[in-house]
């Protein structure tokens, strides 16, 4: 018994007339917590109760502490007929669990009701004495800290990355159950409500568990989601990083956290190998039993495709010397584990050391033929089976971990396509326990890298790649391969070299689907799959092209599957890597090169294309350095090099060069428009608005290029609904009305947030959903952060020129590395045994420097898609994807739509003007320092009513709804005394409507971390001071402006 | 493609000036787009149409929740829906109780009833103010009134605590309060040449000086209502022109003080007499509500209005006002000094704001 919860509840006010007579009401408050419930006196006739109550004791097992929420009730007393209740308060007692996060949760919460809205607030405070329990059978983890944050917090180190956690608990949905005929809405959402939060006490206990059993002591990047199945249940599931964290004492040795969270970090933390083999088979969801009930279930998988921006490649374990020495190591800390996933994206410098590239998988699922819905195990080898096969694309790339990693689904009646997604990577073995002499060797390697492009060099092994990738000497160091382009979930690290400003990305697509049942809907859906994938990434590829960039960060698709049709949506951060070759510009061909006016048709395209990426390099400010002749000056050896090349390349070698070279001199990107489907293609490409002056946008924390971030910043979210008008609905007609509406969309905040120019929009996050037949709803969640564009410019020299410097210095360097270490990692060159895919490889050290940088290195692409893919091509027009490969399950995931729970209410300060509470989906607030996690907020709520006309219509009434729910975060937040929700995400917006019946009912569930916050100006003035000390008067004084 | 859903929701409320005021103008969305269309605005920012649509739309909504907040501006700055910083709160609040001048002067003094705002669609056509703002600035009027009409303290005061309104504009709507508790006419042909200012002006003088609260401040309605036993009084002033010794000494002393001093002595001199017989009977009639109401009027038909046929510029009408109220403390026989104090010096200013063309 090991914890005592008090409770007092203090006062109410703005209360609603609950009683027509007399306009008043009498209020009391029911107060429960697991089985047990409190009544408070009932206060008469008022509208501002003051109850003021004695505390209310619940003495529980810290199981049910972590399980069960807070439910306060505010009923209206009534002598002759039921009580009716006004409201309910949930509060999540979580964060006071752990030591150093709140104490107390005192403040003004709102009163929710379902039907009605918020009705009121209520002061409530509540404290929970913890005795110590040194059980070790205990089945709760009190103690273990949440952080959605996907970077390690600001105001810790991560001692030991222990790896991925995930865990999945399904139950029947309220309201499928037969009960639900009989009650009323108010009643089954307020069922659903609970469940949700009860679930999702019971899943971060379980991951809890699971994290003490690593001997970690917290999960960052902590990603919870909910899948409405519908008849088959209500999964919750969550997956997140285990990590040791310790609290750094003195807040003084951070950095302002203005850019990447993981400046601040003094030690890379360590990939901690884990300590007993046995204790990761907890991960393992696949009974034995699973075996034959998968068998049983339909399911669908379709071909897999890897992205790796352009290379791709084996796992080959013959590489050079160095390349085997990391494997080795990495592999040694990461094997034994089921799955070397983690879900940050940013980290601590040196810890990434490559990156291979998006590694994906999805898979279609037929919900209804569960054969146990109300158990996990269907559902947990359902996720195993993704995630081997996002293991084994990484293996393919030559990594042994995923980072970046997410999961989500996309449900629609009784089909549900599972994806999981995220970035192979090498992570740095100096940072294993055991390192010895190798290791040190490592060390010294590590060190003469630059730090600005390591991450680029390929992990593969270029003599072994299964697909044909097009590799180059970096133009950073010159030392190592890289691909033209790289494609990563991840954010941009903060020591790669930028050059000019990024931008968003996006690929938007649609595809008609025949209305089918079961087995034969899963099917077409399963088939239309790769196309989409295909050409989202072909979409991808060309507006990264058409920007003039070269690498993609924070990319995430979604796949979303309705009634009829498939809507896929990626969005990305576009920029322009100083390691990765130029890329090569986009050349249009015509098929029927004999008509005149066509020829003159596609030169004009052409003209407008070539402008366009002019355009945009001036509006990026992409000007890559001219690469002079000394630092180019090869350091390799050629001849030597040369030599090898053909040693270890089939008979073919020569041809390949020479076929390189022409593809060099072209130096494009080819489109065919050879039908009216690559017409639009190019025509929506050249459709695309650049943002207004003044603003720029991204979908990562932060934005390349810009480091003079204000304060001033403001969180938003947008819904759009639009009705396809259901006439002869084609794939063009429809891919039309998508992209207009997300342009518009685009448009419209642009228009919105006008006043806050020059402004960057980061951490862009759009979802798809269709809600019905003819309704897609995009959701847009982002912050809008004003910078000060002087000042920003300025870095941006600097930073370019450091860069610069930085890359004669190396090459300087570069002479003293140990030989063989170079031939060995370098030679190993670029022809891939893939004989098909000749064209792709270049050497390039046999070409002189000033022709290098012009042609040859951003050349080519010609398709250099596998043979799978070229199945595809003569459908669609063409080229060149990144390599894809054919297995089983399919491929990458976006990762943004997860669904969580919990039911929070909460309130500002007590006194009398509200405190500020800033949002934020960044793990950073601009020109201030996080000094205290209080814990993670995690809330579900249910808004439903039947008079919709009457609240305004449907914008109206989700208007309101999204309101609330802001305010019920804000509240929470202030109760725990802080003054920011940091990492804030809405993971779920399921909006559904009945305009027939007046009707509509919607679903919300958000997410973030609740901490505190001081000013950078601030803190100089107090800086002798623990900002710890004074957290509690400075968050309402924290305060923050628009 | 139709946007069947379409909203935008900051963690800060976004409130766009422009478009508060084209929402308490009273204009639907589709008239505000036309009209911010013609600002120029999509030249300025490359908008469209639509987005400028989609934008109101947005706004409008969002003014309409915070509408039911308006009513109660302490609610506002409480309420946890909106966060809206402490100075876009106050814009709000002050923009919603701001009025327009053409309305304000046909409601004044009228009585804030149902009756009155049938009236409205008429003041709405005169004025060419919406019929929607009208009603705003109606119901706000009433509100206004309902709170502070029975409450003890300043008006002004309780106003500004009710209503976080800036000092000024609940100096305002305590005329406002104060006139319509009164039921002056302000409407007849005769008044229109006077502003909401000069009657704010002398309302203001009238809760200083001329209600209970100016003498007691712990009554209820002390400054929304005349204090009556002062209005009573008032008779016993008649003795200033009924005594015909005591009228001629009256004159005699101000036309000794004056003369030569006044560009209009010779018309001074002729119409003293009647002069002050008008204001002297204003004054013992304020005991009839009737009068009461009337008060305006017969001050510009007994004064300002013979005063300004002779031309006399305004310094004149000062320097007369000044001697002939200090003059009545010259009078031995005339044992009210204080009661005129109150009444002259309250009406010399009303009469010298109320003088002008």
């Amino acid at each position: 018994m090991p914890g005592k919860l008090k409770v007092k509840i203090v006062a109410g006010r703005h209360l609603p007339v609950m009683d027509r007579a007399s306009d008043l009401t009498d209020a009391f408050v029911e107060v429960k917590f697991g089985n047990t419930t409190f009544k408070t006196d009932v206060y008469l006739k008022s509208l501002n109760p003051q109850w003021n109550s004695e505390w209310f004791k619940f003495e529980v097992d810290d199981e049910d502490l972590q399980d069960e929420p807070l439910q306060i009730t505010v009923l209206d007393h009534d002598t002759y007929s039921a009580n009716d209740a006004i409201g309910k308060v949930y509060i999540d007692i979580d964060p006071l669990l752990y030591s150093e996060a709140a104490t107390v949760i005192s403040g003004w919460f709102p009163i929710y009701d379902t039907i009605h809205g918020i009705r009121g607030e209520i002061n409530v405070v509540v404290k929970v004495d913890l005795f110590n329990d040194l059980n070790r059978f205990r089945q709760s983890s009190c103690g273990v800290k949440f952080f959605c944050t996907t970077s390690i917090p600001k105001c810790y180190r991560a001692v030991i990355i222990h790896g991925f956690v995930e865990e999945l608990v399904v139950n029947e949905d309220p309201e499928y159950q037969w009960i639900d005929r009989i009650r009323t809405p108010r009643a089954s959402n307020e069922a659903r409500q609970r469940l949700i939060s009860l679930m999702s006490g019971e899943l971060q206990r379980k991951i809890g568990l699971k994290v003490l059993e690593m001997r970690g002591n917290a999960v960052v990047g902590y990603l919870q989601c909910f899948d409405l199945e519908g008849e088959s249940g209500l999964v919750v599931r969550a997956i997140g990083t285990a990590c040791t964290l310790d609290k750094l004492s003195s807040p003084a040795a951070f950095l302002p956290a203005c850019n990447s969270p993981s400046k601040d970090m003094k030690e890379s933390p360590l990939v901690h190998p884990p300590s007993h083999g046995c204790r990761s088979t907890h991960n393992s969801p696949i009974h034995t039993a699973t075996g034959s009930r998968l068998t049983q279930n339909f399911s669908v998988s379709v071909p897999t495709l890897i992205y790796t921006g352009m290379g791709s490649g084996s796992a080959g374990k013959e590489g050079g010397p160095f390349k085997a020495l990391l494997r080795q190591q990495t592999q040694s800390a990461l094997e034994q584990r089921e799955f070397p996933f983690f879900t940050l994206t940013a980290f601590p410098p040196g810890f990434l050391v490559h990156v291979g590239g998006v590694v994906s998988a999805r898979s279609v699922k037929l919900l209804d033929r569960i054969h146990n819905p109300d158990e996990p195990e269907t559902r947990d080898a359902w996720w195993a089976e993704i995630r081997q096969e996002i293991k084994s694309h990484a293996k393919a790339l030559g990594c042994h971990a995923v980072v970046g990693y997410s999961e989500s689904t996309s449900i629609c009646e009784e089909v549900c396509i599972l994806s999981a997604s995220g970035t192979a990577a090498v992570l740095n073995p100096r940072f294993l326990q055991d390192g010895t002499v190798e290791s040190c060797l490592e060390q010294r390697l590590e060190e003469n890298l630059p730090a600005g492009c390591g991450f680029c060099h390929i992990p593969y092994d270029e003599l072994n790649m299964p697909f044909p990738a097009h590799l180059t000497y970096c133009y950073n160091c010159r030392k190592q391969k890289v691909p033209d382009v790289l494609f990563t979930t991840i954010d941009l690290p903060i020591d790669a070299t930028v050059i000019g400003k990024g931008c968003l990305i996006q690929a938007r697509l649609c595809r008609l689907k025949k209305k089918a049942q079961a087995e034969a809907n899963a099917t077409a859906i399963s088939n239309l799959l790769p196309f989409m994938e295909y050409e989202v990434h072909t979409q991808l590829m060309n507006k990264l092209k058409l920007k003039g960039m070269n690498a993609l960060f924070g990319l995430r698709i979604q796949i979303t599957v309705g009634e009829n049709m498939l809507m896929g949506l990626a969005s990305a951060t576009g920029v322009y890597l100083a390691a990765l070759p130029l890329p090569g510009g986009i050349q249009i061909a015509g098929k029927t090169p004999n008509d005149g006016s066509y020829e003159q048709h596609v030169s004009h395209m052409q003209k407008k294309i070539n402008d366009t990426i002019a355009k945009n390099k001036e509006l990026y400010e992409i000007n890559p350095p001219e690469i002079s002749e000394e630092i180019i000056g090869s350091p390799i050896p050629e001849p030597r090099q040369r030599s090898r090349l053909l040693r270890s390349q089939s008979e073919s070698s020569d041809e390949v060069t020479e076929l390189d070279l022409s593809h060099g001199k072209k130096d494009a990107f080819v489109l065919e428009i050879d039908d009216t489907d690559a017409m639009e293609d190019v025509h929506s490409l050249l459709t695309d608005v650049p943002p207004p002056s003044g603003f720029y946008s991204c979908n990562t924390e932060i934005m390349p290029g810009i480091n003079n971030w204000t304060s001033e910043i403001q969180m938003f979210t947008s819904v759009r609904v639009i009705r396809l008008s259901s006439l002869n609905l084609t794939n063009q007609a429809l891919n039309k009305n998508f992209n207009d509406l997300c342009e518009n969309l685009l448009k419209s905040l642009y228009f919105k947030l006008r006043s806050m120019i020059p402004c960057c929009l980061c951490h862009v996050n759009f979802t798809v959903s269709l809600p019905e037949d003819e309704l897609i709803q995009v959701t847009v969640t982002a912050v809008a952060i004003t910078f000060d564009k002087n000042q920003a410019l300025q870095t941006t020299k600097t930073q370019v020129e450091k860069s610069l410097q930085r890359a004669s210095t190396d090459n300087e360097e570069l002479l003293q590395f140990p030989l063989e270490l170079c031939s060995d990692s370098l030679p190993s060159h670029p022809f891939p045994p893939a004989k098909e895919h000749l064209e792709s490889a270049s050497s390039n050290s046999g070409i002189p420097a000033a022709q290098r940088a012009t042609s040859v290195d951003y050349s080519s692409f010609a398709d250099r898609c596998s043979s799978w893919i070229e199945l595809i091509k003569l459908k669609a027009q063409t080229i060149r994807r990144g390599s894809i490969k054919t297995t089983v399950t399919v491929e990458k995931a976006s990762p943004m739509n997860e669904g969580n729970f919990r039911n929070r209410s909460a309130p500002p300060c007590a006194n009398s003007t509200v405190g500020v509470v800033k949002m934020t989906p960044l793990s950073f607030i601009p020109g201030a320092k996080i000094t205290k996690y209080l814990g993670i907020i995690n809330m579900f709520f249910i808004r439903e009513t039947t008079s919709l006309r009457e609240e305004g219509g449907v914008s109206g009434f989700l208007h309101a709804f999204v309101a609330e729910v802001f305010a019920m975060v804000r509240a929470h937040v202030a109760a725990l005394g802080g003054n920011a929700v940091v990492s804030y995400i809405m993971k779920q917006c399921v909006f559904m409507e009945n305009p027939n019946k007046n009707q509509a009912q919607c679903l919300i569930n958000v997410s973030g971390d609740a901490v505190v916050f001081v000013h950078e100006s601030e803190l100089e003035v107090v800086s002798s001071q623990p900002p710890t000390a004074n957290c509690q008067s400075s968050c309402p004084g924290g305060d923050v402006t628009t | 493609m139709t946007n069947e859903l379409d909203i935008f929701v900051g963690n800060t409320t976004l409130i766009d000036e422009d478009v508060y005021r084209l929402w308490l103008d009273g204009y639907s969305v589709n008239d505000a787009v036309a009209l911010r269309v013609r600002s120029g605005i999509l030249e300025q920012t490359g908008a469209t149409a639509a987005v400028l649509q989609s934008d109101t739309m947005d706004h409008y909504r969002t003014f309409h929740m915070l509408e039911r907040l308006l009513h109660a501006p302490p609610k506002l700055l409480h309420q946890l829906i909106f966060q809206i910083p402490p100075s876009r709160q106050a814009l709000l609040i002050e923009r919603y109780y701001a009025f327009d001048e053409a309305f304000v002067r046909e409601v004044l003094g009228k009585k804030l009833s149902k009756g009155t705002k049938k009236d409205l669609d008429d003041i709405s056509t005169k004025t060419g103010i919406t019929l929607k703002s009208c009603r705003r600035q109606f119901d706000n009027f009433k509100r206004v009134f309902k709170v502070v009409e029975e409450m003890r303290g300043s008006l002004v005061d309780n106003i500004q605590q009710h209503f976080l309104l800036s000092d000024r504009l609940a100096r305002d709507y305590a005329a406002i309060v104060f006139f319509a508790n009164n039921r002056f006419e302000t409407g007849k042909k005769k008044l229109q040449y006077l502003s909401f200012g000069d009657f704010a002006f002398c309302a203001e003088l009238m809760i200083q000086n001329w209600t209970l609260g100016a003498v007691d401040s712990q009554v209820d309605d002390m400054d929304v209502d005349l204090d009556k036993e002062f209005l009573q009084d008032l008779k016993e002033l008649k003795v200033l022109v009924a005594d015909k010794d005591l009228l001629d000494l009256h004159k005699s002393l101000v036309c000794t003080a004056l003369r030569g001093k006044l560009g209009v002595f010779s018309e001074m001199e002729a119409n003293f007499k009647n002069l002050s017989r008008g204001l002297v009977n204003v004054a013992a009639k304020l005991t009839h509500n009737k009068d009461v109401r009337d008060l305006f009027v017969d001050l510009v038909e007994k004064f300002v209005e013979p005063c300004r046929s002779d031309h006399w510029p305004l310094n004149d009408v000062r320097l007369f006002l000044n001697q002939y109220s200090a003059s009545v403390h010259s009078l031995d026989g005339f044992r009210h000094q204080a009661l005129w104090d109150r009444y002259m010096g309250t009406l010399r200013g009303c009469l010298l704001r109320l003088y002008h063309d």
